[in-house]
């Protein structure tokens, strides 16, 4: 067993620190303050290659593994849980199904481009009726000569106004339940395919999220991705993928706030001492960091796992369901032994507790990831 | 090159820039006519390169030079590595000096290195400090100590067994004598023969710098103002005390917030992060976010009214006291000594 | 065009600490990185390769770890990287590391030398001069800034305390360069997987062209005689006295370090 980065890993490390140190941490408030998408930052992101990171180099990717991919997305999160979540859902949600499921001329046309860095992606599943529950899809792609004509409205979409390439998940035949869903790769120029309301969040509120409108939109024959009737198991695997990244997030944001507190509980001082020589701040942050560190653990597993090409669903619930919830306990904890300025926008441990939440909510929520966790153990 | 038993008196290269001798040569004269006194009989010499400054020699011996070897030729107008270096490898091997002092200017740093190569002997980078035999060993060895890490760390460098025993040294450390213009010494006019082919770089222009906005983090002094300045008017008692130190005017975030002085010049976490020499706090009560961004300053001067404020706790001197009393007094002292 | 970047490892001396004690440097866990003005030199030779056909090779004369930041290097965009690494260089002064390089330049193809100003461990700027003197090549020190790139010439700028100069120089030639120049790229992802696809070239002692008795300790004209550190700063008492009082303690302390 082998708990030790290598090398070539302390090296990607160095590359994503020094980023999002000098990139990425300047703006972050600004980026949430202002629910500013970061354009400026997602250049340069193309441009070093971080959005390409566990695709062959064949594709234009980095030739990384979704072990390098995770420590990515982790360390761009622990300065700004925005970005983080910008590359993932680019990655892991637009890309991945592409590189897993698409034809090779659909990998020419569509990941190469998303991966060397020219189009951002993301990925439309949920709707109003159709959470947790994707099986009520209400769009439906309907087979019309050489094209699928989409109509219904895609909600929360991450990337949503800001991508390029969407993979849309549509119904094309009702009666066959979850077996009548297939996914679609979708160009935002597509007539018909529109941006409707931004969503105002708690956090990450520098993502764009928006609703997707089809109306009439049609999308040549050839941009089914796999079959027609595969579209469900492709978004599961897809979501499967996106929960390492998601966890990964959840990960940053934790470790992040960890950081900035021991810088503060060793400078503020009450009653004569920093707050850093009483007990209670040293047992929070033992716990917190012992967390944070068994989530580590998990989120590797999981990342590592997928990039052996071992089975890695459950390991992904299991990394994105304790990672996330740790993410909002520490958060928390950093927000109270930051007392009255903790709560203020003087530090950035309030914007981490509100970015924290969304990781025990999107891409499957706690409750979905007990459920896909559950299930393998009873199968 | 020669025998260490041939090599006599320190030689300093009088570098002259439009025909004005810089300071530090000045400096480097007056610190070679103290180490002379712990020899036995050792000159101090200048060497001047350049082109019609022949009346630069009278003022290096004003200085304290008792000799100095002049090279007056056109080739030398404006600085340029190879026949600086050509006119100093030959005076090195003619007159064979024991040790050879070089201002640590941008130009001496390119100097000195590109001769100690060409003669092959050992030099010292930077030093400020230069001491013949301290411990008394009997050898006029030069101990040459040099700052290395930020200054934290003192290094003392010899080279025992070649000459001249060379260092750059740093402007500004050491002391110049005061001029005395009736001091008499010899000037010998050095011929080296010098050719355009020589000049092996050519200069196209050169190109005076215009003042560029103030970068807080590069000053060595700041005189920083927080809430207890009160207002813009207040600002104006830590400009005076900056014109004479050479400061720079920097501000916490309260006073930033308030508007007394720009954002550029606001120190600690959500402004810049500062390492000078010398850090003034004035009316500053020290919150943390204030502290990380200049703690690291090598001495804190706080000055501030309320004996518990939190940023006499990273002082080195804390001042419990009016900084609308401390500072005039400050400035009119600084004054008083320029005079 | 051949560039060669001579780069060198460093400890990172905004982290290190000093044991006052015992007057020695604390360096354990202290990062090792590429030295800012050689980091920038890399960058103007990256920038060059970027509009000219130009191979940039990096060189680094260091202990066998250095390898890390010649892999860094090539994940930068450097197409060659060679370490040269060999107990008999240990101890060298900058007369002894400059025979050393020109020793390694002798057996490889340049146009142009780019080497940092100074290093944060050692503040000579020396070793790119005098490595030049022994390549007899000319030198610019102090480059802010390259404005032009020819077959057999640059135009730089040569910064002095209140100027510049232009200068024109032939090439082959050796520039030190300065790190606020410009703002070095970062590694890139696909890079770094290059980079550990690529093999670095290793030499000692034995592939090099120089003269053994110019190299290492014995080959330095300057010998450390001793190091020390500067007494240990303690938090002085509040002065609490007149103003006047006040100003002339002020005073005194920056006389005494050279202030005023």
């Amino acid at each position: 067993m082998e708990f030790g980065l290598t090398k070539k890993q302390e090296l990607f490390i160095e590359l994503f620190e020094k980023f999002a140190q000098e990139e990425v941490k300047p703006i972050a408030a600004e980026v949430d303050e202002e629910e500013k998408f970061p354009e400026e930052t997602v250049e340069k992101l193309q441009k070093y290659g971080f959005m390409g990171i566990p695709f062959p180099k064949e594709y234009g990717g980095a030739g990384a593994t979704d072990l390098e991919y995770a420590i990515c997305v982790e360390t761009l999160s622990k300065y700004c849980a925005t970005t983080g979540v910008i590359v993932s859902a680019h990655t892991s949600l637009c890309a991945s199904p592409i590189y897993m499921f698409g034809t090779e001329e659909q990998k020419q046309k569509y990941l190469r481009p998303l991966i060397d860095g020219s189009k951002i992606g993301a990925f439309g599943l949920t709707e109003p009726n159709a959470g947790t529950d994707a099986s009520g899809q209400q769009t439906f792609a309907v087979l019309d000569g050489n094209e699928y004509v989409l109509n219904g409205s895609k909600i929360f979409i991450t990337n949503g106004g800001k991508a390029d390439t969407y993979i849309i998940i549509a119904m094309t035949d009702k009666s066959k339940g979850t077996k009548g869903i297939s996914a679609f790769i979708v160009e935002a120029t597509t007539p018909g395919f529109s941006i409707g309301k931004k969503e105002l969040k708690l956090g990450i509120r520098g993502s764009a999220t928006t609703e997707l409108i089809m109306k009439d939109c049609r999308v040549p024959k050839e941009n089914l991705l796999g079959k027609e009737g595969e579209g469900f198991k492709i978004a599961m695997k897809t979501l499967d993928g996106g929960r390492i990244g998601i966890a990964a997030q959840a990960l940053g944001i934790a470790q992040g706030a960890i950081d900035e507190t021991i810088t503060y509980v060793k400078e503020r001082k009450q009653f004569g001492r920093p707050i850093a020589a009483f007990q209670n701040t040293q047992f929070q942050l033992a716990d917190m960091q012992t967390k944070v560190d068994a989530a580590r653990l998990l989120v590797y597993r999981a990342a590592w796992n997928k990039s052996q090409g071992l089975p890695y669903s459950k390991e992904a619930a299991m990394a994105k369901l304790f990672a996330s919830e740790t993410a909002m306990e520490v958060t928390t904890k950093a927000v109270q032994l930051f007392g009255g300025y903790g709560y203020t926008r003087e530090y950035p441990v309030e914007r981490m507790m509100r970015d924290a939440k969304i990781t025990e909510i999107y891409e499957g929520t706690s409750e979905v990831q007990r459920m896909v966790v559950s299930a393998a153990m009873l199968k | 090159m020669y025998k260490i038993e041939e090599a006599k008196d320190y030689f300093v290269f009088v570098e002259q820039r439009d025909g004005k001798i810089m300071d530090v040569a000045l400096e480097l004269i007056g610190e070679a006519t103290k180490l002379v006194k712990e020899t036995d009989g050792y000159k101090v010499v200048g060497i001047l390169l350049g082109s019609d400054i022949k009346d630069l020699a009278q003022e290096a011996i004003a200085y304290g030079c008792d000799k100095v070897i002049v090279v007056d030729d056109v080739h030398l107008k404006t600085y340029v590595p190879e026949p600086y270096t050509k006119c100093m490898a030959q005076i090195i091997e003619e007159f064979k000096p024991d040790g050879l002092f070089i201002g640590a200017t941008s130009l001496g740093r390119d100097l000195g290195p590109r001769v100690a190569a060409r003669i092959k002997t050992g030099l010292t980078a930077d030093a400020t400090l230069i001491q013949v035999d301290p411990e008394k060993e009997g050898n006029k060895l030069l101990w040459v100590t040099r700052p290395a890490f930020g200054g934290n760390l003192f290094g003392t460098i010899i080279c025992p067994d070649f000459r001249p025993q060379t260092a750059t040294i740093r402007p500004g450390v050491l002391e110049k004598n005061q001029p005395d213009t009736n001091r008499k010494g010899e000037v010998i006019n050095f011929d080296v023969e010098l050719s355009d082919a020589d000049v092996n770089y050519e200069i196209l222009d050169i190109v005076q710098r215009i003042a560029e906005g103030i970068d807080i983090t590069k000053a060595d002094i700041l005189v920083s103002g927080g809430r207890g300045v009160g207002g813009p008017e207040g600002f104006k008692v830590l400009e005076e005390c900056a014109k004479e130190l050479d400061a720079v005017v920097s501000g916490s975030r309260a006073a930033v917030d308030a508007g007394w002085i720009e954002k550029a010049k606001q120190v600690g976490q959500t402004g810049k992060t500062v390492r000078p020499l010398v850090y003034i706090a004035c009316g500053i009560s020290g919150a943390v976010q204030h502290v990380a961004g200049m703690d690291k300053a090598d001495l804190i001067i706080a000055i501030n009214k309320d004996k518990y404020a939190p940023i006499f706790d990273v002082a080195h001197i804390g001042i419990v006291g009016d900084l609308f009393t401390v500072l005039p007094e400050l400035t009119s002292e600084l004054k008083n000594i320029k005079k | 065009m051949n560039i060669v970047c001579l780069l060198k490892q460093v400890p990172d001396t905004t982290e290190i600490k000093i044991n006052f004690e015992t007057g020695t440097l604390i360096r354990d866990g202290v990062k090792s990185i590429m030295n800012p003005d050689d980091r920038a030199g890399l960058e103007e030779a990256l920038k060059i390769k970027d509009v000219n056909n130009a191979k940039v090779t990096v060189i680094t004369m260091g202990p066998p770890q250095a390898e890390i930041m010649l892999k860094e290097a090539i994940a930068m965009g450097a197409d060659e990287a060679i370490l040269v690494s060999d107990g008999r260089f240990a101890g060298a002064d900058t007369w002894a590391t400059s025979s050393t390089l020109a020793g390694v330049l002798e057996k490889v193809d340049y146009d142009i030398i780019i080497a940092g100003r100074q290093a944060i461990d050692g503040d000579t700027a020396q070793v790119g001069p005098q490595t030049a003197e022994k390549l007899k090549i000319p030198h610019v020190t102090y480059v802010e800034k390259i404005e032009e790139v020819h077959d057999d010439y640059l135009i730089v700028h040569r910064q002095f305390e209140d100027s510049y100069h232009l200068v024109k120089v032939e090439t082959p030639c050796l520039l030190t360069t300065l790190t606020e120049m410009n703002k070095p790229r970062y590694m890139s992802t696909y890079g770094i997987v290059d980079a550990y696809d690529h093999d670095i070239i290793k030499w000692n002692l034995d592939d090099i062209v120089v003269d053994p008795s110019n190299i290492g300790l014995a080959g330095s004209p300057t010998k450390v005689r001793k190091t020390f550190t500067k007494e240990a700063s303690k938090k002085a008492d509040l002065f609490e006295g007149s103003p006047k009082e006040a100003a002339h303690l002020i005073v005194d302390e920056l006389h005494k370090r050279n202030l005023v």
